[in-house]
């Protein structure tokens, strides 16, 4: 017999602290549609995404009744594009095209793998690949892109770096009316993942099998519950609780992943353990650092409170699931998150502090929203920047950044649905524009030489 | 299979009866309940068994909400492993 406490926790989580499962995504290889004309691919590439995850909704829809536990997101990841695309580099958009009508005909919000890794050095097909990244998202809905341009293993490849701040200002203006939106479907990452579940970022590896199941799980809500719960604790025992609450919430997802695996006929690939933030008000990551002692997130001693709870999320989940992968760890989008909103309205959290926090939780410089007229190199050592830190760290690390066109400090800007809302934050204006130019390779630190 | 019914809401008399005959109409069986009233408000658990019946989970959560909705309470009913799952090792 179960106990009261246990079931009416688990009830509480749910209804009251937002528990839930934030993705479920099918990772899909496209390798076997590669075909002899760019036409052919595309005609593979759809049909075997709508095979694929024909049944991908319907599924998650009934694993959430059964289980009680509301599953947000399905999603579908594919093969890096650029690899399907080389041999006709200069119709990717087609294949662009084809990803984004499967994902409209199998009913999901996004679908992502429009993506090129580059992270040593940059062929000329992935040259031209990249090149159709504003042209593309900003013709479709529902595709998401990425490129890696570094490792801890290979360095920077600053030449790759200097063309991401061109195509994201490019991105921006060919969707100026939407002030630059395809923008926040763009990631530019280090030491990316390849099993990564969540979106924008997320893309099938080139190791991975050929239909696979990772999920998600998120929990915000229900970390912050539980720290109101010990008011007065001191710092270790609130990260005893951080443990053992994401340890629940991982097992739930644990679950899931398995079940939906056996019923999609995909291999349970891993679980993702971590801590992604709507924008409704209880379930963000901001509002946890505070509830920890800080009046607002952004000042002195958030660096030091991420680092805590991005720590205590992962050792609760590692225990809980048999594969953990993806980014795992705590998520700090701008615009996505209601204590992160309300501190950038108040000019309480600027680049710069977002940028130190990048360094001790999951991902990094995530949905932020800069003035339109900010110049493409200085996106570049923005860029630059946060994959100097993933590569010395040996952590991924990513930009999500949008110049919003037309658009200046004290403007703010609505990109609607669970992408939230944002003040435009203001960047440095001293130029970077010269070390941008000068291109080549970061070489990779000295410990990555561990053969 | 089996499953937790969970029932939480203002106290009131029949609550249990309208779940039972709710339950027995789709026969399913009643392995467990157990139930008390925390500070005016009326909690139960029951661990039912869905394996003579007929019913669907997804389609009988659905249900319950429904009920639940109609009797002025909040009936849930999960596959029992997500409770397992998360408070078990």
């Amino acid at each position: 017999m179960f106990n009261y406490g246990d079931v009416l926790e688990t009830i509480n989580m749910i209804e009251k602290e937002h528990l839930d499962i934030r993705t479920v995504t099918m990772g899909i290889s496209l390798l076997p549609c590669i075909s002899g004309s760019a036409e052919q691919t595309a005609v593979k590439v759809y049909d075997t995404v709508c095979k694929k995850a024909e049944n991908i909704v319907k599924v998650t829809s009934d694993l959430s009744r059964e289980y009680g536990i509301p599953i947000v997101n399905k999603r579908v990841s594919v093969t890096p594009a650029a690899v399907i695309c080389a041999p006709f580099a200069e119709k990717s958009a087609l294949i662009g095209k084809a990803l984004d009508n499967a994902a409209k005909t199998v009913g999901i919000d996004f679908l992502g793998g429009y993506s090129a890794l580059v992270h040593k050095g940059m062929a000329d097909y992935e040259r031209e690949f990249i090149s159709s990244i504003p042209e593309v998202l900003s013709q479709t809905e529902r595709l998401c892109s990425s490129v890696n341009i570094g490792s801890s293993k290979s360095g920077i490849n600053m030449n790759a770096v200097k063309l991401m701040g061109e195509v994201i200002k490019q991105t921006a203006n060919k969707s100026k009316e939407r002030d630059g939106y395809a923008c926040a479907k763009l990631v530019v990452f280090c030491n990316a993942v390849e099993d990564n579940p969540f979106m924008a970022g997320a893309f099938h590896g080139i190791g991975e099998s050929g239909t696979v199941i990772n999920v998600g799980v998120s929990g915000p809500g229900v970390v912050l519950h539980a720290i109101k719960g010990i008011p007065n604790a001191d710092l270790t025992e609130l990260a005893e609780t951080v443990k053992r609450t994401a340890f629940k919430i991982t097992r739930a997802g644990q679950l899931i992943a398995k079940e939906a695996a056996r019923r999609l006929n995909a291999e349970f690939g891993i679980v993702d353990l971590s801590l992604a933030p709507t924008p409704a008000r209880g379930d963000s990551v901001a509002q946890i650092l505070e509830e920890m002692g800080l009046e607002q997130v952004g000042t002195h001693g958030s660096t030091a409170c991420l680092a805590m709870l991005n720590d205590a999320v992962k050792k609760g989940g590692v225990m809980a699931s048999s594969r953990v992968g993806g980014l795992s760890g705590a998520f700090i989008p701008v615009s996505e998150d209601i204590g992160m909103i309300e501190a950038a309205e108040r000019g309480n959290l600027c680049i710069d502090k977002l940028e130190a926090m990048t360094a001790v939780c999951s991902v990094g410089l995530d949905m932020i929203a800069v003035p339109g007229d900010t110049p493409a190199s200085t996106l570049s050592a923005i860029i630059a920047d946060e994959a100097a830190i993933g590569m010395i760290n040996n952590k991924t690390t990513a930009v999500r950044i949008v110049p919003v066109p037309d658009k200046t400090v004290g403007d703010s800007v609505n990109f609607g649905g669970l992408l939230g809302h944002a003040p435009l934050m203001a960047v440095h204006t001293r130029s970077a524009d010269k070390f941008i130019s000068r291109g080549g390779l970061i070489p990779a630190p000295i410990h990555s030489n561990k053969n | 299979m089996r499953a937790v019914l969970t029932v939480v809401g203002k106290d009131k008399t029949g609550i249990i009866a309208k779940i039972s005959a709710f339950l027995s109409e789709r026969n399913i069986n009643i392995l467990d309940i157990s139930q008390t009233i925390l500070q005016e408000y009326f909690a139960m658990i029951m661990i039912v068994d869905l394996s003579q019946s007929k019913a669907e989970l997804a389609l009988l959560a659905d249900e319950c909400g429904r009920l639940g909705e109609k009797i002025g309470m909040s009936i849930h009913i999960q596959h029992e492993e997500i409770f397992n799952a998360m408070h078990s090792i």
